[in-house]
């Protein structure tokens, strides 16, 4: 498929063309209003390349050489829903940035980063060997770390600092597992060496390399206990950055990246995966029962909610993985949403502590209902995207014979539905406070880009559908089952 | 033996990351470790007494195989490398940001993140 490489192309070309134009235009505020345009048309682009893709998987090999001496990239199920969700999130964070961004300097960039980090994850998801998705990997880490530190306040510059060592250590260990890998079979490509796994039993070196990507994956997907840079770095960064990091990059470089290795390339199955999961679930949830700081809270909600998928992925039944998929795709949206919706409030009242808030239902009624939303979908209840995933991970979890972690899960959903109704409650019922009575609603791209959103949380519940389900998600289950569809693919043009 | 050291050197590296307190330590324990990773790729291609990978019209293909060393992992520590410099520069940078704010380079004593 010829359009493949333009997923990386389009975005990497934009964000030098974004600082080319900088340097030829005077005016500022054409300049910045030319930023914007390009950088949003370029992800439109993408968002609708994206959906022209339904149904098809795909290889091209780059310059025409052929596996395993040329470099190839690869769409199947899994990388295809994963790329409509990146693209979807990134041009609805686009468009609300139209807005937001006018409180900081800088915007070319913040484009440039922005799309670099975008570039970063499209690559990712289609890269068919391993040193590419380690490069791509680091792209899209090095333009998160920036961004992280966009606002070069203090409190900005330690929390990329520490998202920094940790992320730089995470990629070193993947780049280490890639090596280990490549001395035992003298190949990258992730399709040759799936064919070439020994099966059951792993050596040493295959286990070491496992080890050392499982770790490193955990790290980027901020896993417990390798979470402590999440609750920094995701508040810290602009609100519709912080949205594209919680919804959409640690799923694609953490959960994306573990899957692919675990199931594709070393088909892998453990329940240690879904331990992992719980406890991520059940501390992400405690943690952020606590927090007064409106994002840090949902940066902690993240945590657990990531936590779920992978609970759902460590099952290893197609039920399982069903639903971790599920709520992979509801999570991106929900987070999103809720992260927009705290910019929102954060673009009005330049505050991020919910004991300042309170009443703000009366004077922005979008984001008050939007948010409103986002809290049912992701504390799970109906008819909300967010009850469905949690159900069916939840049923997974008895089906495959591990009812006490279907009760863990049970509790970490009530838990959930409580804090995020002390949001509800603190923020946006409630009496108005009379320093806040002149407040307005955001401005119409913010507002354009939150309804959006959750009129996504109610349309993707419809994703159950039969006729639904196998056109978008049972194509990306079948991939992760499959490690032989996988191996195959890199002989498919 | 040779790998045993390149080990020790990525151990050398993470201990710099994890007990330094000074950012300018934990950024040079950073550069061990990248340094340590990229000596481990170079020595899985290294072959004793190889010659240098590039293939001369009198040479016979099979002696060639034989005793040239693994051009590829050459290849990716000059990705790697680079990359490395890219995350380096990002780091001092920063850590420079960092002590016009706080004044100090002391992790401990800059911690106004909490919770």
């Amino acid at each position: 498929m010829k359009v493949l490489p333009y997923f990386v192309i389009l975005p990497l070309a934009g964000s030098f063309l974004v600082i080319f134009i900088d340097s030829v235009l005077k005016d500022r505020k054409v300049r910045d209003t030319v930023a914007d345009i390009l950088a949003n048309v370029i992800m439109l682009t993408l968002f609708i390349l994206t959906l022209t893709l339904f149904g098809q998987s795909c290889s091209y090999f780059v310059g025409g050489w052929r596996p395993p001496f040329g470099i190839n990239f690869l769409l199947d199920g899994l990388s295809h829903l994963m790329l409509v969700a990146v693209n979807l999130i990134a041009l609805l964070s686009g468009i609300f940035s139209i807005n937001y961004m006018s409180q900081y300097t800088a915007r070319r960039h913040y484009w440039a980063l922005f799309l670099l980090m975008l570039t970063g994850m499209n690559g990712v998801l289609l890269s068919g060997d391993f040193f590419n998705l380690f490069v791509f990997l680091e792209i899209a880490s090095v333009a998160s770390y920036a961004l992280v530190g966009f606002g070069t306040e203090a409190e900005e510059l330690e929390a990329s600092f520490k998202y920094m060592v940790m992320g730089a250590v995470a990629s070193s260990l993947v780049l280490m597992a890639v090596a280990v890998l490549y001395s035992r079979f003298g190949i990258l490509n992730m399709s040759y060496i799936s064919a070439a796994m020994p099966g059951e039993s792993f050596d040493w070196l295959l286990k070491f390399s496992l080890f050392l990507f499982i770790t490193a994956f955990s790290i980027k997907g901020a896993l417990v206990p390798f979470h402590a840079w999440l609750p920094d770095a995701h508040p810290s960064a602009p609100a519709p950055v912080s949205a594209m990091l919680s919804g959409v990059l640690i799923e694609t470089i953490g959960i994306y990246a573990l899957t692919r290795v675990i199931f594709n390339v070393f088909s892998y199955k453990s329940i240690l995966l879904a331990n992992l999961g719980v406890i991520s679930m059940m501390v992400g949830v405690l943690l952020a029962l606590g927090q007064t700081d409106i994002k840090r809270l949902l940066a902690y909600s993240s945590i657990s909610q990531v936590g779920y998928i992978v609970l759902g992925l460590g099952l290893g039944t197609p039920l399982g993985i069903f639903g971790a998929l599920f709520h992979l795709i509801n999570h991106s949206i929900f987070k999103s949403l809720l992260f927009l919706n705290s910019g929102s409030v954060f673009y009005r009242l330049k505050t991020r502590d919910l004991n300042s808030m309170g009443g703000l239902n009366k004077v922005m009624p979008v984001t008050g209902a939007t948010s409103l939303v986002a809290s049912l979908s992701i504390s799970g209840l109906p008819p909300f995207n967010g009850f469905f995933s949690k159900l069916i991970i939840i049923i997974a979890c008895v089906q495959s014979g591990h009812p006490v972690l279907a009760v863990w899960a049970v509790i970490g959903s009530v838990l959930t539905l409580a804090y995020f109704m002390k949001v509800q409650k603190l923020a946006f019922f409630g009496k108005l406070k009379e320093i806040n009575k002149e407040i307005k609603e955001s401005p119409f791209f913010m507002s354009a880009s939150v309804i959006i959103l959750a009129a996504l949380c109610l349309a993707t519940s419809f994703i159950l559908l039969p006729g639904v389900r196998n056109k978008i998600l049972t194509p990306a289950v079948n991939a992760v089952l499959n490690p032989t569809n996988y191996r195959m693919m890199v002989y498919i043009k | 033996m040779i790998y045993a050291l390149c080990f020790t050197l990525i151990l050398v590296g993470l201990y710099g990351i994890t007990c330094k307190k000074n950012l300018i330590k934990i950024i040079l324990g950073f550069i061990i470790l990248d340094y340590g990773i990229n000596l481990f790729l170079i020595l899985i291609g290294f072959r004793k007494d190889g010659i240098a990978p590039i293939l001369d019209k009198s040479m016979d293909i099979n002696t060639f195989a034989a005793t040239s060393v693994d051009p590829l992992p050459q290849a990716l520590v000059l990705t790697s490398i680079v990359i490395g410099l890219a995350v380096t520069a990002l780091m001092v940078a920063l850590a420079t940001r960092i002590y016009e704010r706080y004044g100090s380079f002391d992790v401990t004593k800059i911690n106004k993140l909490k919770g």
